[in-house]
């Protein structure tokens, strides 16, 4: 560990740094005994920022630093479910695609490429509106991953097709070991390390998708997400009157997070291409 | 031969997207249970209080054959295919009743494309040129820096750089509308005079992620290209730094960013809604919005397939022009 700190490159140590800090907000602070967020009124309304409520409150009496984080807790709880479920689909139709060539590799390198360039947004928005209402955050969390396996697929079939030519691949097969034994055992750890960039690019689409849909108003209503919370903000007027604290937090946080995200996924790509080139 | 398998491989593909597309946007909503004759029955129901049964049965039917949901799901499937996707015919709105579909998305879709477009070329022009500049001395610290401030914009989504720019400029400064108004009353000097200040902030907003990502490609592109054997053979040939920039690394180079741009059109699409929503330009995107509003099915249905055939369309032609840039697609 301390050897990969010393090795890693700026990028990666901030984005990191930003990363890290939003999940200990996000499912260490978020734990933390408060006042429940949703309830209206706990407090006097428009408060300013003060030594009890850091970014102080909203029109309807919320404590906006615990509305915050509640926001936070939700995204990349929504981030990550996505991130997971997409890369484990993409990891496993990518290989599938990549070792067994033929009609079965263009049948799916077709599919995926499909995924690939249809626009996403529009196809959620009808989803989602159709589940107005009805939609729970596993709900948002299925429909996002739908388009969010592709990318993850094509990367790694690029992979197992350059993989499928290595020595030790050759040795691993020469010895008798069957296909399944291949690809779990010698395949599967090479593939885990190059998903995790596309892991983390998952998080951090997903996590935009999601408040997209937010702002349009087709996020699950009792889910506060960042985007949720810019929307709400925005619909209370938040603006006109002036409330930057209320509309502008999460705005930062959601600005932080995402270019937090970013280093990381940029500086963890150039990282192992030295790796590689070492 | 190659160009031609590759002009054959790339229409199959045009053809097997939009149909995915359709496919799926015609199935998802006979998956779920709420249905859009009985909730505009229900709207009608609550408007005009009681409703003889024998009509509410008659109206019933007549609204099944114009949302096109009379019939076997076969049936209404090839009549979706032939209807919607050959004729753009998506039955009335209901938001705007008896209004075909069509024609609203028909009335505001010149002024999403006019935006998208726009902003997608010039973002990408702007952005492979610095990007080149950037990557091809990329320890000059001004490349640094630059290469900085575009990391810091790219990954945020549109909605909030809209968001931001619409709060500064519209809003503390106010330099612009906050909602777009567009004169279409008076004559063409006041509606193009109008039309343009509505356009300037939805157009920075997308020119700033999308000019972003291109020079954080191309410098690393470009930057890798730049440590190839051939620029040195080049430049040990003695060539001048410009002739090695522009026909050697640049050419290299632009070759993915084309490629990288045909995929890019979808998710830029998708930024433009956004764009148009928070600034209430008046495109596909407020369209969109107000169908979701009203659960105008209809309306949100054809503005879907509208734009996977445009975005479809769009990415054919971009990935048409690649074989005229790479002559090994051409001549092999």
């Amino acid at each position: 560990m301390k050897k990969f700190w010393k090795n890693a490159n700026g990028r990666l140590k901030l984005g990191m740094v930003i990363t890290a800090f939003f999940m200990v907000i996000g499912f260490v602070v978020y734990y933390f005994p408060h006042t429940n967020p949703f309830t209206f009124n706990s407090y006097p309304n428009k408060l300013l920022p003060s030594g009890e409520h850091w970014l102080g409150t909203t029109s309807m009496g919320q404590d906006i630093v615990w509305l915050l984080i509640e926001s936070i807790h939700n995204s990349l709880l929504i981030g990550l479910l996505v991130a997971t479920v997409a890369t484990i689909t993409g990891v496993f139709v990518g290989l599938i695609a990549g070792f067994s060539g033929g009609a079965v590799d263009r049948v799916l390198t077709v599919i995926t490429d499909t995924f690939i360039v249809i626009p996403s947004l529009p196809i959620m928005i009808l989803m989602t509106s159709l589940m107005k209402g009805s939609s729970t955050v596993f709900l948002m969390a299925m429909v996002l991953a739908i388009f969010a396996w592709a990318w993850p697929s094509r990367q790694i079939r690029s992979m197992a097709l350059s993989m499928r030519e290595r020595d030790f691949i050759h040795t691993a097969w020469f010895s008798g070991e069957g296909t399944v034994q291949v690809v779990v055992t010698e395949i599967l750890p090479y593939a885990l390390t190059w998903s995790l960039s596309n892991f983390m690019n998952a998080t951090l689409a997903a996590i935009a998708s999601e408040s997209s849909l937010a702002v349009l108003g087709l996020s699950p209503g009792n889910l506060i997400s960042l985007g949720n919370m810019i929307q709400w903000a925005r619909d209370r007027n938040a603006i006109f009157a002036r409330q930057w604290f209320w509309v502008g937090s999460p705005i930062v946080a959601t600005v932080l997070l995402f270019i937090g995200l970013f280093l990381l996924i940029t500086g963890y790509n150039d990282y192992m291409s030295m790796k590689r080139g070492r | 031969m190659k160009f031609r398998k590759y002009f054959g491989l790339r229409l199959l593909t045009y053809v097997f997207t939009i149909w995915i597309g359709v496919t799926f946007i015609f199935f998802i909503p006979r998956m779920f249970p709420s249905d859009p004759v009985e909730s505009m029955i229900g709207q009608i129901r609550a408007r005009s209080g009681q409703m003889d049964p024998v009509e509410m049965d008659a109206l019933r039917r007549s609204l099944r054959v114009q949302f096109g949901l009379d019939g076997s799901l076969m049936e209404q499937y090839g009549s979706f295919l032939w209807k919607g996707l050959l004729h753009f015919d998506f039955g009335p709105s209901l938001s705007s009743y008896p209004e075909p579909a069509g024609n609203i998305i028909g009335m505001y879709l010149p002024y999403t494309l006019s935006l998208s477009l726009t902003t997608t070329a010039l973002a990408w022009i702007v952005g492979n040129v610095i990007g080149l500049l950037a990557g091809f001395r990329k320890n000059k610290r001004s490349s640094r820096i630059l290469e900085g401030i575009a990391i810091c914009i790219y990954p945020i989504p549109y909605f909030i750089i809209a968001l931001v720019l619409q709060i500064v400029f519209a809003f503390i400064l106010g330099w612009f509308p906050l909602q777009a108004t567009i004169n279409t009353q008076g004559n063409f000097a006041q509606w193009a005079a109008s039309l343009f200040q509505a356009s300037v902030l939805p157009a920075f907003a997308m020119l700033m992620v999308g000019t972003g990502w291109w020079i954080i490609s191309m410098k690393s592109l470009s930057g890798t290209t730049a440590e190839e054997d051939f620029v040195l053979f080049a430049r040990y040939r003695g060539l001048s730094e410009a002739t090695i920039g522009t026909s050697y690394v640049f050419r290299n180079s632009i070759l993915s960013q084309i490629t990288a741009l045909a995929m890019s059109l979808g998710g830029v699409f998708g930024g433009s809604i956004m764009t148009e929503i928070i600034f209430g330009y008046p495109g596909v995107g407020l369209v969109v919005q107000k169908a979701i509003l009203m659960s105008d099915y209809n309306l949100i249905l054809g503005c879907i397939t509208i734009s996977i055939v445009a975005i479809s369309t769009a990415t054919l032609i971009v990935d048409l022009i690649y074989p005229f840039i790479d002559p090994r697609i051409r001549y092999n």
